[in-house]
Parts: C-alpha cells; sequence; structure tokens
C-alpha cells in the first residue's frame, strides 16, 4: 500500500518535468512527434528502474555515514557521502552504456526504434535527479526505491508523449511569430503543469 | 585587451547566442531554482565558475583524451568541479545549499556544460575556452536572475528577502500572486522572455 501511494505520488504529483523540470532539454528536443516521444520515454524509464536501485544499494553499503560498518569495527566511522555525486554519474553513464549493448544484442528491434536516444540518456537530469531525490528521500528499503524510480519513468514518459502529441497539432495553428517553436512549447507545458498540480493532495 | 574575436566569444552568449533563450541548453535548473533571487543568484555563480574552469580543463586535455571516452572523462571532469562547488556552498552559505537541494548535484548533467564542452572546450585555447565559459554561464545567469526578478517580486513582493512592496498596497486591497511561486509559472515566464527577445531578434524566429 506505502509502495502503491508513492508510485501514484511519483507518476502524478512529484512529476519529474511539473513539478522539478527534470530533462527538460530533451524533452523539448525530442518532442516533435509522438513516436520518437515514445522511445525515449520508454528508454529514460527503463535506465531509471535500473539506476534507482543500483544507486540505493551504494548509498546504503558504501557511501552513507557509517554504512561501511559490514566491512568491520574500524570501517564504521567512514563517511563518503561527498564521493556520491561522482558514483552515482559514474554508475549512470556506465549503465547507460550496458543497457545499450545488451538492448543492441537482444532487441535489436528496440533498439532500432530508441536509436540515438539511448547513449543520450546519460546527460539526461531527469536520471542523476531520480538518485539525488532517493538520496534525500532516504527510502526504507530497495523495493520502494524501484518503485520510485518506475513511476518516475512512467510520468516522465507521460510527459513527453502528452507534449508531442499537443505540438503535433500545434503545427497548424496560427501562433504569433516570435513564440513559434520553442516558446509557445513553453507555455503549454506551463499549461499542462497546472493541470497537473489538480492531482495535489491525492492519497491512497 | 581583447580582440574583435575574443569579446565575440565572451559577449555573444549574452544576447544573440545566449544559452537558455537561443540554444535552449540548461533549462532543468533554469526553472527550478528561480521562485526567489538569492538561489538563483548563487546557482548561476556556481554553474558559472563550473562552467569557466571545466572548459579550461577539457580544453587543457583537449589533444590527450580519446575521442570514443570523452564523454565520461568530461563526466568526471564537471562532476569533480561540482563537488567542490557543494562542499563550498555547504560550508559557507548552508541556508542557500539546503535550498538549492539536489540542484547543486544536478549541474552535472546541466546540459550547457555537456554542450559547451562539446562544442567550444574541444576545439579551442584554454584563454578562449575560459572566455566562453564565463560568457555563457553569465548569458545563463542572467535569464535566471530575470525570472527570478519577476517571479519573486510578484510573488512575494520580496526582492532577495527584503520587502519593497509597502504594506500600504497590502492595505489597499493589493495581493500577492501566489501563482508565481508555483513552478509552471516559471515555464510560462520563460516564454514571455523568449517572446520579447524574438520580436526584437527577428532571424532567430522559427519558421
Amino acid at each position: 500500500m506505502e509502495n502503491l501511494n508513492l508510485f501514484i505520488r511519483s507518476i502524478f504529483i512529484d512529476n519529474m518535468i511539473f513539478a522539478y523540470f527534470l530533462g527538460m532539454c530533451s524533452y523539448l528536443a525530442v518532442s516533435k512527434s509522438v513516436k520518437t516521444a515514445m522511445g525515449l520515454g520508454t528508454a529514460v524509464t527503463f535506465v531509471l528502474v535500473i539506476t534507482v536501485p543500483i544507486n540505493y544499494l551504494l548509498e546504503n553499503y558504501i557511501l552513507k555515514a557509517g554504512a561501511l560498518a559490514w566491512l568491520g569495527e574500524s570501517y564504521k566511522d567512514v563517511d563518503l557521502s561527498f564521493l556520491s555525486l561522482i558514483f552515482f554519474i559514474a554508475v549512470v553513464a556506465s549503465l547507460v552504456q550496458l543497457v545499450e549493448m545488451v538492448v543492441e544484442k537482444y532487441a535489436p528491434a528496440l533498439y532500432n526504434s530508441l536509436g540515438i536516444f539511448l547513449p543520450l540518456i546519460a546527460v539526461n537530469c531527469a536520471i542523476l535527479g531520480g538518485s539525488l531525490f532517493m538520496q534525500q528521500r532516504a527510502f526504507p528499503n530497495v523495493w520502494s526505491a524501484t518503485v520510485y524510480g518506475l513511476g518516475s519513468g512512467i510520468g516522465w514518459l507521460l510527459a513527453i508523449v502528452g507534449i508531442a502529441a499537443i505540438r503535433e497539432k500545434l503545427a497548424y495553428s496560427n501562433v504569433p511569430a516570435p513564440l513559434k517553436g520553442i516558446g509557445i512549447t513553453f507555455i503549454v507545458t506551463g499549461l499542462m503543469g497546472i493541470a497537473f498540480m489538480s492531482f495535489l493532495g491525492i492519497k491512497l | 585587451m581583447l580582440s574583435k574575436k575574443t569579446r565575440q566569444t565572451l559577449l555573444g552568449p549574452l544576447s544573440r547566442n545566449n544559452p537558455v533563450i537561443v540554444q535552449i541548453l540548461g533549462i532543468c535548473s533554469a526553472l527550478a531554482v528561480t521562485a526567489k533571487l538569492e538561489p538563483a543568484f548563487v546557482m548561476a555563480v556556481s554553474v558559472t565558475a563550473v562552467l569557466a574552469f571545466a572548459n579550461v580543463i577539457i580544453s587543457l586535455l583537449r589533444n590527450t583524451i580519446p575521442s570514443s571516452i570523452r564523454i565520461i572523462v568530461q563526466l568526471v571532469v564537471v562532476a569533480a568541479l561540482v563537488i567542490i562547488v557543494d562542499q563550498i556552498l555547504k560550508a559557507y552559505a548552508y541556508d542557500v545549499s539546503k535550498q538549492l537541494s539536489v540542484f547543486v548535484g544536478l549541474i552535472i548533467t546541466n546540459c550547457i556544460l555537456m554542450g559547451r564542452l562539446e562544442a567550444f572546450a574541444l576545439g579551442h585555447g584554454p584563454w578562449e575556452s575560459f572566455l566562453d565559459g564565463v560568457g555563457n554561464g553569465i548569458g545563463y545567469g542572467m535569464i535566471l536572475v530575470i525570472v527570478a526578478f519577476f517571479r519573486e517580486l510578484l510573488g512575494s513582493g520580496t526582492l532577495f528577502g527584503y520587502q519593497v512592496i509597502p504594506q500600504i498596497f497590502y492595505d489597499w486591497g493589493y495581493e500577492n500572486n501566489g501563482l508565481m511561486i508555483l513552478p509552471p509559472m516559471a515555464l510560462i515566464t520563460v516564454a514571455c522572455i523568449i517572446w520579447v527577445h524574438r520580436s526584437r531578434n527577428k532571424d532567430l524566429q522559427e519558421k
């Protein structure tokens, strides 16, 4: 129940795009058609589901103050938390590489549809952001962390597919010239964000 | 002191080639930290510092990095610089560092950094790269400060935490616009800046 609540919250209320603006760059750059948006969204969800739990384990068994206690008495006071940024980004970058190779080998159809987006995910703020929020919220166990990763990924997917669908329609409308393209996308995203705020306060 | 070309490198990103509103890079953090002026200002300074030094380091290393692993080298350099900034903020500006929370760490994945390292530092000398970093950092900071100015003024009636809208206005029935504090208004404020900027620079408009 706790996890279901977390799942719903991370999709709708703590939405990566509308509440924290994470992954905005690729969100704006790759939302011109629904098909590519869907591909990128799936890839982001996939990577988030893997990286958040791995970073959770790293954080709790290596980096946190006192986390190295399992090595023996003398390691009890070691606090490596200042290294967490470099650890997290290394995990993200290497995992993206790994995922890319695995997907290429075992699911070539998926690999072809994701194309260039897989490697680009390494520098997507939403991925590192997921890990950093996980660290900040101190989840009780690795399952909650996984659920959080999945929820944030789906929330991101929802947002990018939504904006891509709207932009496909916007291409035919009469927008003031200076707002064409990127300007109107910002405004529409803002309006979508206001709409998503109506989910605030939902509790299961 | 500066030749015409280096001046262009430094000043170009302020308006014609602004990283946020023209190149559309680094939006994530630009929007999230702008509810108040103070964190926006600190964020702008941090990004400028990281960008300038990362540019210089990558530019010095540009002939030794094999191109197949350059992304990870760039990430490591940037991550190391961000850790330094993070620790300095925690030591000397703890309150602001709490407000910025994860967004200091997210400087690592700020697209401006990757964009400038890839597009500029890999092909230019250290001094030019430094100027490019400072220029882009200031261009980014400028937008942050403009957005934060309007959001804090209209949303809380304060600037840098000091009350600027006089009490008498409130007595007459003026209300702070609570919507400005909420995340979606950051997007709409940036859209307005883009609107003004592009109606002045017609060649930037999209067809």
